[in-house]
């Protein structure tokens, strides 16, 4: 059977509708790039809790800092290359120094939007957004738990970095699968190996600890969909009952998930740790699974790294 | 405005200056020369203008001020003491460890302050966020913003610009505190700014134009500005001079940020009590 596959953007896109009309406080702050980032059916529908503020994203995080200090929910909404590095500094003394319930909604996360190019793939974000104090850091792995955790972001009073794939990718929970902020999903159950993985690669993993078993290899799989607060006590878990752990992400392996589990794991002084990532190289224009390809972002380079810890 | 309200505004802005050199001198840091430029603009909103409640500073319905220079703080700082948001002792604290009264504005620790700023150009969006707000929720309540000419440089100040216009806040109220100095130099050196004022009305403000330290001049226009609810931002673009009231300060880029000593500070003291009108009986 083919699998159903659909981009995390439509799900923030379908999310944040169902919520604004639920609380007229929430708000979206388009940089002129809604169509892609999905606010459409929010712009037609709810019309006075929509705002376009043009080609001018430092100017958005300002308004949205300024509406949150008069109560409202604004959802700052463009890609993650723009969100996390173009505004920055603006999203650190704005929103993150006054502790302001600004949400930064980002599609095209990672190497995602594959045919734009380096320019328009955010390998970097979610490690910079990581570093500012106040900052929650999300990244959920398909459509239905980009839904399930839009909502929850709105319930979440902070600031908060939420990043959405630009190319659909395979659904792998259903409608009625719940999400914790900062708490990691086991997937799967085993003994021999752990697989950390956020995001657009969290299918890699499944399927990965898949073939695994096949070879005698019982791989425990977490979807890390928060970085920042880290679930560490999940990965002090994978480290005292496992041992070894690979972590996978479309993040440029410094400063993104795998720099948070090792860091958790260098504190405990024990256990073995491998990164797949993006092999901190500026990507090109090319299809968006050549991209994970080309820096070993694989279902085979996952087994064959967790058959070589095995050693 | 009457005799009696005009002798008693300039006389707050008076003793804002000298409690601005006095903080200053105490924190031996900070930023006297914008602090004093700005301090008539400053007195005027927090003694005439806004409408706020300093027993409860985060009411929902007061007046906002955004201070997008946010080094010059000290004169804000002054003005929510006098106005009653925290005992006067507060002052004494600036820039020290633990004070609410840090060496730019935090609103998560000083009171009446509605947003924190440091950042140059990023005040300005902020207060557009405000007025926003404002006409979301069909409130009445105006935001007032300080921006520096220096501060101009910015681009984010235009791209501000272009979203008060679009979404046509009357409730925002901008003074470019035109001192003419910015922290290298004069700003025909640094970056000609060729005309703030043209640039605020080609960008979709109505503009005023006035004296910033004639406190009689800037009411004037102030009052115009307030009552016109015409569907433009408005902004005051005010000639200050940096250091105004200090003979010593005044017109000198070093004082941008520069703490007076111990007899530099008698001095200004001195020169500041001067000001002070007596007022009729």
């Amino acid at each position: 059977m083919e699998t159903k596959k659909i981009a995390t953007r439509d799900g923030f896109g379908e999310a944040i509708v169902e919520l604004g009309k639920e609380n007229r406080d929430i708000l979206v702050v388009d940089i002129d790039i809604g169509k892609s980032c999905k606010t459409g059916t929010f712009r037609k529908e709810l019309p006075e809790q929509y705002l376009n503020v043009g080609i001018a994203e430092q100017n958005g995080a300002g308004v949205a800092a300024g509406l949150a200090t008069c109560g409202k929910i604004p959802f700052v909404v463009t890609y993650a290359a723009f969100g996390s590095m173009r505004i920055c500094e603006m999203i650190r003394q704005e929103i993150c120094y006054p502790h302001l319930n600004v949400k930064i909604a980002c599609s095209h996360g990672g190497v995602t939007p594959a045919n734009d190019g380096a320019s328009h793939q955010a390998i970097e974000d979610m490690g910079i957004m990581r570093t500012l104090p106040n900052m929650t850091v999300i990244m959920p792995a398909d459509y239905y738990a980009a839904k399930a955790l839009v909502k929850a972001a709105a319930a979440f009073d902070g600031p908060m970095y939420l990043r959405f794939t630009r190319d659909a990718i395979p659904v792998i929970y259903d409608e009625n699968e719940t999400f914790e902020i900062g708490k990691a999903k086991k997937l799967r159950e085993g003994k021999d190996v752990a697989l950390i993985a956020n995001g657009d690669t969290v299918r890699l993993a499944i399927e990965a600890a898949g073939l695994l078993a096949e070879k005698g290899i019982e791989a425990r799989v977490l979807d890390m969909h928060t970085i920042k607060p880290l679930d560490e006590q999940a990965v002090n878990a994978c480290v005292d009952e496992i041992g070894r752990i690979i972590t996978v992400e479309d993040h440029n392996i410094l400063n993104g998930l795998g720099s948070a589990v090792a860091e958790v794991i260098a504190e405990r002084g024990k256990g073995k740790l491998k990164r797949i990532g993006i092999q901190d190289q500026f990507g090109q224009s090319a299809p968006y699974e050549r991209l994970l390809a080309m820096n070993g972002i694989t279902v085979e380079n996952i087994v064959a790294q967790a058959e070589a810890l095995m050693k | 405005m009457d005799q009696k309200e005009l002798t008693a505004l300039k006389n707050k802005a008076t003793e804002l200056r000298i409690r601005v050199i006095d903080m200053i001198w105490k924190a031996r840091s900070g930023h006297p020369g914008g602090s004093l430029s700005v301090a008539d603009f400053m007195a005027a909103c927090y003694f005439r203008y806004m409408n706020v409640r300093p027993e409860e500073p985060r009411w929902p319905d007061r007046d906002r001020f955004v201070l997008s220079k946010g080094h010059v703080c000290p004169a804000q700082y002054a003005a929510l003491a006098m106005r009653g948001f925290f005992p006067m002792e507060v002052l004494d604290t600036l820039r020290k460890e633990g004070s609410p009264l840090q060496g730019h504005p935090s609103m998560t620790k000083c009171p009446g302050i509605d947003i924190s700023t440091g950042s140059l150009g990023q005040g300005l969006a902020c207060g557009v966020g405000m007025a926003l707000a404002a006409k979301l929720d069909r409130k009445d309540y105006r935001v007032f913003c300080a921006v520096g000419d220096g501060e101009c440089n910015e681009g984010e100040i235009w791209e501000a610009c272009g979203t008060a216009h679009k979404y046509k806040l009357d409730n925002l109220v901008v003074f470019v505190d035109w001192n003419n100095l910015q922290l290298d130099g004069t700003c025909e050196e640094i970056m000609p700014p060729i005309s703030l004022a043209r640039k605020f009305e080609a960008f979709g403000f109505e503009v005023y134009e006035c004296d910033g330290n004639d406190m009689e001049a800037l009411c004037e226009v102030m009052d115009k500005a307030l009552a016109a609810k015409n569907g433009l931002p408005k902004c005051i673009v005010g000639k200050t001079v940096k250091g105004k009231g200090v003979s010593y300060m005044e017109n000198v880029c070093s004082w941008h940020g520069t703490a007076p000593n111990d007899e530099q500070h008698a001095q200004a003291i001195e020169e500041l009590n001067a000001l002070y009108i007596k007022e009729e009986a």
